[in-house]
């Protein structure tokens, strides 16, 4: 195996330091280091993180290969500085069994570019109905610990309940997709004044904050962990932030679109807008921003969520919602928390590494960038802005809500245990 | 017949285009109007209560009253007066912006078996007249279809010819025949401007 | 004018005048004349894309566009290649290579004639989409006040029923008020949009405190089935409540008119003899789209194209 020598890198933006890389571990950081037979990285102005995980990536495989695959979606995140993605289970067949939570983790494995960790369904066929094999999906060689019917509410009370008490024996987590389904029948946007205005069905934020205050009390009631996936809203904040002061074991992620983008973004009905939870206000917009400054959310998660065109390019009530995130994810926190000061790139390090992979229990990710850590890294130039083009995306589908968007930074090179699945910004397979 | 006035030569000008400036003053635009109403009364003869003038918009639609109100005057028979929109008729709507329509209005006994002097104020290409004619089919049949314009400065594109001139004025194409009238424009005057002087 | 139109926002105070000017004045050029038919749209194609069933509403675009001597085709969702998956975008294509001026678009789906509009070359009007707007109708409502009151700055119109899922709704609140009306909007709470606060116009949940200061009452159609998913108790809590009936209507004012953009559920939104009455415009309504629609395919297409 190859070894790398990172000259000038400022890791989690501090001093520049040199990385030597080694059999896939860190075997040094200081100044002036050398090394015999080593490639060189040039990486001076360049800010090393630990690689980027990612709690919730819709990969679309098996089912919907037509928008996404394990490996081009892969690629997408490799490129996106990520070096694990979880696969979340809504894919047909779902994946609510051992065997296709490992055919996903194989073909991840396959590809190579990240490591590709899968999300086992909460219930049979995301019906809501009864538990999926939750014990045979951790025991399997996915060794699955996320659980999620995402997409979908685990709205039974009774048994989201048991799937809280169920997964404690597994060391898991219910990330929980929060929308009362009864409230959102039919809806299409967040409700308020411009959904009024639009004639489209409204989706109140009400739907999303009733679950997560009902989870919050069952998860504590049952001893039990608890994940929010999406926070959209700032009443979900406000739940979030009182329950974790009460001793909650919960955690919660938030979308790099919800730190970006509102609703005015409905405006044109151009369904890339489209999305689940949707686009919220400025006030929601600001709130989340600040939940993730002060460790209320606890992560980003992408939800990059794929979808062919014919799936897009229709009327916004028949689109699918969704949209792609994991290349631009880095830029848009960037954007969005580095540059209006709320998060430092230390900051940044642990809301995108090392507590989503604290949540996930992925043991070889969101490490320090010490010696005999795994060299599970990326670097990224934080200079500069760029142009999106959804067309030079590595991702197989094109619902960018960032198309046309100026953003800044650019991830340079990304190593997965000493390997780098990305140099010079391209992808290495 | 009162003295020829000096606008009223029906021959054409051997001079070429005319030089630009006023053509026409408010006082020989009244001089000619009055010229024109006797010539109606005279070729109309015992069938002037027959007589509908019918304006064509903008400009034809204050003439056909000024012209209604001379003849009355001088014959002392009251004559009726209507307007005909022609806008929805033209062949050059894609050629320009969009136009706002203007009053379509005719006598109440319509204009069913009647003679009707379509008025307008220059007569050009002959396509508005056309357009006229058109829209007259659409609203009645009238025994016959003259007409009347203040000014004729050539350059047809159909086989139209106007029944009554006020004055015909030789002009180049690029030139354009600038009339104002008191109802319309705060003052009656006719100019002939090159394309650069155009207000 | 702007190239389309698809909402009724698309019309500033000028370009909705000069709609109903023209509207006004082709009704004139056309009034007791035996030939119906101007030759102004001739040789220029619209077609009627209605991917809902909407006959008035077809056929009245139909006439419009016919009376201008426009070639017009009526493309129907149902029994054609949209029933068979065809896209929205795709048909829009299609329809664009034969050669179509305009397309006047009925859809299901709110925002599905900007979509259109974002595709194709030439005009769009929106006849309905969805629970989003139905311009022209709002503009024949504004012109059959202004025929009835002869003048629209200052009128007051109750807008009255089913506001949550009324295109109807929309169109008229913003175009009225663009126009210089004053809009107060009744209706039950639950038919009421969250966010309604942001409209240029008033709420009541008391149409009879309404009624006395209103020059004009419209009545928005009310479909039984939304008592189904809790809108209303029952239709009957609703008629009495919100239905316009003889005592109501006898609290308006003398020169109060009654609308409706149909169809009706005589005996629920509205009763029977105030419907029939005097005061109620429904007919005329009806005869007046046909002259908007007219004034808005001239506007639109009368001119060099865009």
């Amino acid at each position: 195996m190859s070894s790398y020598l990172i000259k000038g890198a400022r890791v989690l933006g501090g001093d520049p330091a040199d990385l030597l890389i080694k059999d896939g571990r860190i075997a040094a950081v200081g100044e002036s280091l050398s090394a015999t037979g080593a490639e060189v990285v040039h990486a001076t102005g360049l800010v090393a993180l630990p690689g980027l995980v990612d709690l919730h990536t819709h990969l679309r495989e098996p089912g919907r290969e037509d928008a996404e695959t394990v490996e081009t979606g892969s690629r997408a995140a490799a490129l996106g500085g990520f070096t694990a993605v979880h696969a979340m289970a809504n894919t047909d067949p779902v994946a609510d069994t051992a065997g296709v939570v490992e055919q996903v983790w194989r073909l991840g494995q396959e590809a190579g570019l990240v490591d590709v960790v899968p999300v086992g369904a909460v219930t049979v066929g995301l019906k809501g109905e009864r538990l999926a094999e939750l014990g045979a999906m951790a025991d399997s060689a996915a060794r699955v610990r996320v659980f999620s019917d995402d997409g979908i509410c685990v709205s039974d009370p009774a048994l989201m309940r048991r799937a809280l008490e169920y997964v404690k024996a597994l060391d898991g987590v219910v990330a929980q997709h929060a929308e009362e389904p009864r409230l959102t029948v039919g809806a299409q946007m967040h409700e308020g004044d411009r959904s009024a205005k639009l004639g489209l069905t409204g989706w109140p934020a009400a739907a999303e904050e009733a679950i997560i205050a009902r989870d919050v009390l069952l998860a504590q009631h049952v001893g039990a962990r608890l994940h929010i996936c999406h926070v959209s809203t700032a009443g979900s904040v406000e739940i979030l932030r009182w329950a974790k002061a009460r001793g909650v074991d919960v955690t919660a992620e938030v979308t790099p679109h919800h730190l970006l983008l509102t609703d005015a973004c409905a405006e044109g009905y151009d369904p890339v807008f489209k999305v689940n939870p949707p686009l919220r206000t400025d006030a929601d917009v600001e709130a989340v921003r600040a939940g993730l400054a002060d460790g209320t959310i606890d992560c980003v998660a992408t939800d990059h969520a794929p979808h062919a065109v014919e799936d897009k390019e229709c009327e916004w009530a028949q689109a699918r919602p969704g949209m792609l995130g994991l290349e631009q994810a880095l830029a848009i926190v960037q954007d969005t928390m580095v540059e209006t000061g709320l998060l430092d790139w230390a900051g940044v390090a642990d809301r995108m590494s090392v507590r989503p992979a604290a949540i996930g229990r992925l043991t070889g990710h969101g490490r320090p960038i010490a010696p005999g850590e795994p060299a599970n890294l990326v670097l990224l130039d934080p200079t500069g802005r760029s142009v999106v083009d959804p067309a030079a995306l590595a991702s197989r589908s094109r619902n960018s809500p960032y198309a046309g968007r100026e953003l800044p930074g650019r991830v340079v090179a990304t190593f997965l245990r000493g390997v780098p699945t990305v140099l010079d910004g391209k992808a290495q397979r | 017949m009162a003295g020829s006035p000096p606008a009223a030569s029906s021959s054409r000008d051997p001079r070429g285009p005319a030089a630009p400036g006023a053509l026409l003053s408010a006082a020989d635009v009244a001089r000619v109007v009055d010229r024109m109403a006797h010539q109606l009364i005279e070729k109309a003869g015992n069938g002037l209560a027959d007589l509908v003038l019918v304006g064509i918009p903008t400009r034809g639609a204050p003439l056909a009253r000024r012209l209604a109100a001379r003849v009355e005057a001088f014959s002392g028979t009251a004559i009726d007066v209507g307007t005909v929109d022609i806008t929805l008729y033209r062949d050059d709507l894609r050629l320009r912006g969009v136009r706002a329509l203007e009053d379509t209005v005719l006598p109440d006994g319509g204009i069913d078996g009647r003679l009707v002097v379509l008025v307008d104020d220059v007569l050009f290409s002959g396509r508005s007249v056309r357009a006229a004619l058109d829209a007259l089919r659409d609203l009645g049949r009238p025994r016959a279809v003259q007409l009347a314009v203040l000014i004729d400065r050539g350059h047809r594109e159909l086989p139209i010819r106007a029944d009554y001139v006020g004055k015909n004025v030789p002009t180049s194409r690029t030139q354009s025949v600038k009339v104002r009238l008191a109802e319309t424009d705060g003052a009656d005057e006719v100019r002939v401007t090159e394309p650069e002087e155009r207000p | 004018m702007k190239r389309h139109l698809l909402e009724a926002a698309d019309l500033d105070l000028a370009d909705a005048t000069l709609v109903l000017d023209t509207a006004a004045q082709i009704e004139a050029a056309l009034s007791g004349r035996e030939v119906k038919k101007l030759p102004t749209l001739r040789g220029r194609t619209v077609v009627n894309l209605f991917y809902e069933d909407s006959t008035r509403t077809r056929i009245s675009f139909e006439l419009a566009a016919k009376r201008l001597s426009a070639d017009v085709i009526n493309f129907s969702a149902k029994g054609s290649s949209v029933s068979k998956g065809e896209s929205l975008k795709d048909t829009a294509l299609t329809l664009e290579a034969m050669g179509s001026d305009a397309i006047v678009i009925r859809h299901g789906a709110s925002g599905a004639p900007h979509q259109l509009a974002s595709w194709v070359r030439g005009s769009v009007v929106n006849a309905g989409d969805g629970t989003h707007e139905h311009p022209t109708q709002a503009l024949l409502d504004a012109y059959t006040i202004r025929h009835r009151l002869g003048r629209l700055e200052g009128v007051r119109v109750a807008v009255v029923g089913d506001v949550l899922h009324s295109r109807v709704a929309r169109s008229n609140v913003r175009l009225l008020h663009t126009l210089g009306a004053e809009v107060t909007l009744v209706a039950p709470p639950t038919l009421l949009p969250v966010g309604v606060g942001s409209w240029p116009a008033e709420v009541s949940y008391d149409l009879d405190a309404v009624l006395p200061k209103a020059d004009v009452v419209m009545m928005l159609r009310v479909q039984a089935e939304r008592m189904n998913a809790s809108f209303f108790p029952s239709a009957r809590e609703y008629s009495r409540r919100y239905g316009l009936d003889a005592r109501r209507m006898a609290a308006l004012g003398d020169d109060a008119i009654v609308m409706h953009p149909g169809p009706m559920n005589r005996g629920m939104e509205i009763a029977a003899e105030v419907a029939d009455s005097v005061r109620s415009t429904i007919v005329e309504q009806v005869g007046n789209g046909v002259s908007v629609r007219m004034a808005v395919l001239y506007l639109l297409l009368g001119g060099a194209p865009a």
